[in-house]
């Protein structure tokens, strides 16, 4: 897939995943327009992860930390086949496992979440196993920043570092904000170069919404022999739509008829210009 | 039939009762976990912001940090989502604020199934039960605003630990303005003799509107705002099980361990036996959906209320 390819596939992902919130009238929007396009990469670049080797454990694995951005993570799944499309018109809905975080009860979901906080020990968990097994694959988890306030966070750094685990890929979706604002204005968590560091990790930097740095740096790992890797991933949250756009009020808002229409005319506008 | 009046969601009477207690007492601090705009709190941070402490997505954090407030002699409402607050912050609660016994008052936002479709990570079911297991701590489920205000208000009074915890969405009055909450002493909100409803928190509306549906068809009954769980008011609860003829509990929690079986516990000890039925969300996978789907899927809205009455009776 072109770079172009991932453009045009990032755009339309926004606006199904804007599509789906505003039907369900519910969910996260400014931090699944956040990370989109790095699911977009890892999904159509990076895990070779399918509906067809999904139900076996010899594969590599992807555990969204920051459930709440699963609306990104549904449009993206559907997209690479593992349910129709149309089944997310249930989101939300009365006896639809459509929720409004990751559960099991979807193909292609490996672990339920959506308490913030618990995904990265997880991940050590399997990336333990994949060792003790001996196979290659690897462990990829996708961490919000505002989410780094909890200690649990960097209780699994620890021990990843302790057992060595190159195999394990924490992506922090930095974009800054968290639902009451700034994350420096909630919860001081910089230097986070040196903490992550400190903690054992070979940490990166990448522009979360450059797809060729993205493709580049996913599929580098283990960037050390033996370091659990940490992948800063600088990122807007709202990105793609101007008025959502570093807005904290748009964490879980959800648009309005005019904002919706708005929003899909800038996403239009982006693609001619692709 | 008498409609009940809307009122305001507990949220924002909670909010709104803070303030008020604020302006006069310097010694009020709140704590939040990224939950200020959860727990409608942002204008009390502009009104006293050296009265509220953010610690950031850290429930632990949360409590700890609130039981040391507490017990330097703060009077502190920790504030959070009632599903985290109540899971990932137990021992916290268990060691720093009740075995400790620092008067700290825990705040459980958007308790029960609020949160609707945002699935079972945003429930709370289980926390009436667990925090029963837990000495030295009360525990109370306000029904409507009225509720509410008094709780808060005696909470922040209260020299030992409270959990307290209600839903978000706007509640109709099931109170008169001149009543009186006690903790510990339920309130008959409704009076009659052939079935008792015996609910708390968001469910006690639904029981008064299957009491009126009930009266239609000429079966009278009596309606208990149980809001304190812990401790329960064995008295209300003896009373009620003696004058009425069927018994039916009703909370927005998982049956294992909450109002009804600690309702049953009890007059099994005693001996008082009655048709009785727990309603509550089964130790099952719980259904998707809003709160009002989740309610009537196992059968917690008023009219299947009435229905599980009149069955009780027949
Ligand atoms: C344990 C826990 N506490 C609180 C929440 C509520 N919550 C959901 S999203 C969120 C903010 C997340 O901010 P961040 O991690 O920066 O994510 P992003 O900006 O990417 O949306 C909070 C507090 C939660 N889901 N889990
Ligand atoms: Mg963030």
């Amino acid at each position: 897939m072109t770079t172009r390819d991932l453009k045009t596939k990032s755009i339309d992902y926004r606006k199904k995943l804007l599509k789906y919130i505003k039907h369900a009238n519910a969910g996260h929007t400014g931090g699944s327009l956040s990370c989109v396009d790095i699911l977009n990469v890892l999904y159509n670049h990076v895990l070779g992860v399918t509906p067809e080797n999904f139900s076996g454990r010899d594969r590599n694995h992807y555990i969204q930390s920051k459930g709440h951005s699963v609306e990104a993570l549904y449009v993206v799944l559907a997209d690479v086949g593992f349910f129709p499309e149309s089944d997310l018109e249930t989101l939300c809905q009365y006896q639809s496992h459509y929720v409004g975080h990751p559960t099991r009860k979807v193909n292609g979901i490996e672990h339920n979440s959506g308490a913030l906080g618990h995904a990265l020990s997880y991940c050590v968990g399997v990336a333990l196993a994949e060792k003790k097994d001996g196979r290659n694959n690897n462990v990829f988890t996708l961490l919000g920043d505002g989410e780094l306030a909890e200690g649990s966070n960097w209780e699994a750094l620890l021990t990843a570092s302790h057992y060595k685990l190159d195999n394990l890929v924490a992506i922090l979706d930095y974009n800054k904000l968290q639902i009451t604002g700034w994350v420096k204005d909630v919860c001081a968590t910089e230097p986070l170069d040196e903490k992550f560091t400190a903690f054992g990790a070979s940490v990166r930097h990448v522009d979360g919404h450059d797809f060729e740095a993205l493709t580049e740096v996913l599929n580098s790992v283990p960037f050390e022999k033996g370091k659990p890797n940490v992948i800063i991933a600088h990122t807007i949250k709202g990105k793609g739509v101007s008025f959502i756009e570093n807005n904290y009020k748009w964490h879980h808002h959800v648009p309005t008829d005019a904002e919706f229409e708005q929003a899909i005319r800038e996403l239009d506008q982006v693609v001619k210009n692709i | 039939m008498n409609k009940l009046e809307l009122g305001k969601a507990n949220l924002e009477v909670f909010s709104e009762t803070l303030i008020e207690l604020a302006k006069n007492d310097k010694d009020i601090v709140v704590v939040t976990s990224d939950s200020r705009g959860s727990g409608k709190l942002t204008p009390f941070g502009q009104q006293f912001p050296d009265q509220i402490v953010e610690v950031g997505i850290a429930e632990q954090n949360l409590v700890g940090i609130a039981a040391g407030l507490a017990a330097s002699g703060k009077k502190v409402f920790a504030v959070s989502p009632a599903c985290f607050l109540t899971a990932r912050s137990f021992e916290q609660i268990k060691n720093d604020v009740c075995y400790s016994d620092h008067p700290v008052n825990l705040i459980g936002i958007s308790a029960g199934v609020s949160y609707g479709a945002l699935g079972s990570t945003h429930h709370s079911l289980h926390d009436l039960a667990a925090l029963r297991a837990v000495n030295n701590l009360s525990i109370i489920v306000p029904a409507d605003n009225f509720e509410t205000r008094e709780s808060i208000r005696l909470a922040a009074e209260l020299p030992s630990p409270v959990y307290i915890r209600f839903g978000k969405r706007a509640i109709e009055h099931v109170h008169k303005p001149d009543d009186k909450l006690e903790l510990g002493k339920a309130n008959i909100i409704h009076e009659g003799g052939d079935v008792a409803f015996i609910a708390t928190g968001e469910t006690v509306v639904q029981s008064l509107m299957a009491a009126q549906q009930l009266e239609q068809k000429g079966v009278s009954c009596r309606v208990v705002s149980m809001h304190t769980i812990k401790p329960l008011d064995i008295e209300t609860l003896a009373q009620t099980a003696t004058k009425c003829k069927a018994l039916i509990t009703v909370e927005e929690h998982m049956v294992n361990g909450g109002l009804g079986e600690a309702c049953a516990g009890y007059l099994m000890l005693t001996g008082i036996c009655v048709p009785f039925k727990i309603v509550g969300i089964p130790d099952e996978y719980t259904v998707p959906g809003k709160q009002l789907d989740i309610f009537k899927h196992y059968g917690m809205t008023a009219e299947k209320l009435a229905d599980a009455a009149l069955q009780l009776i027949s």
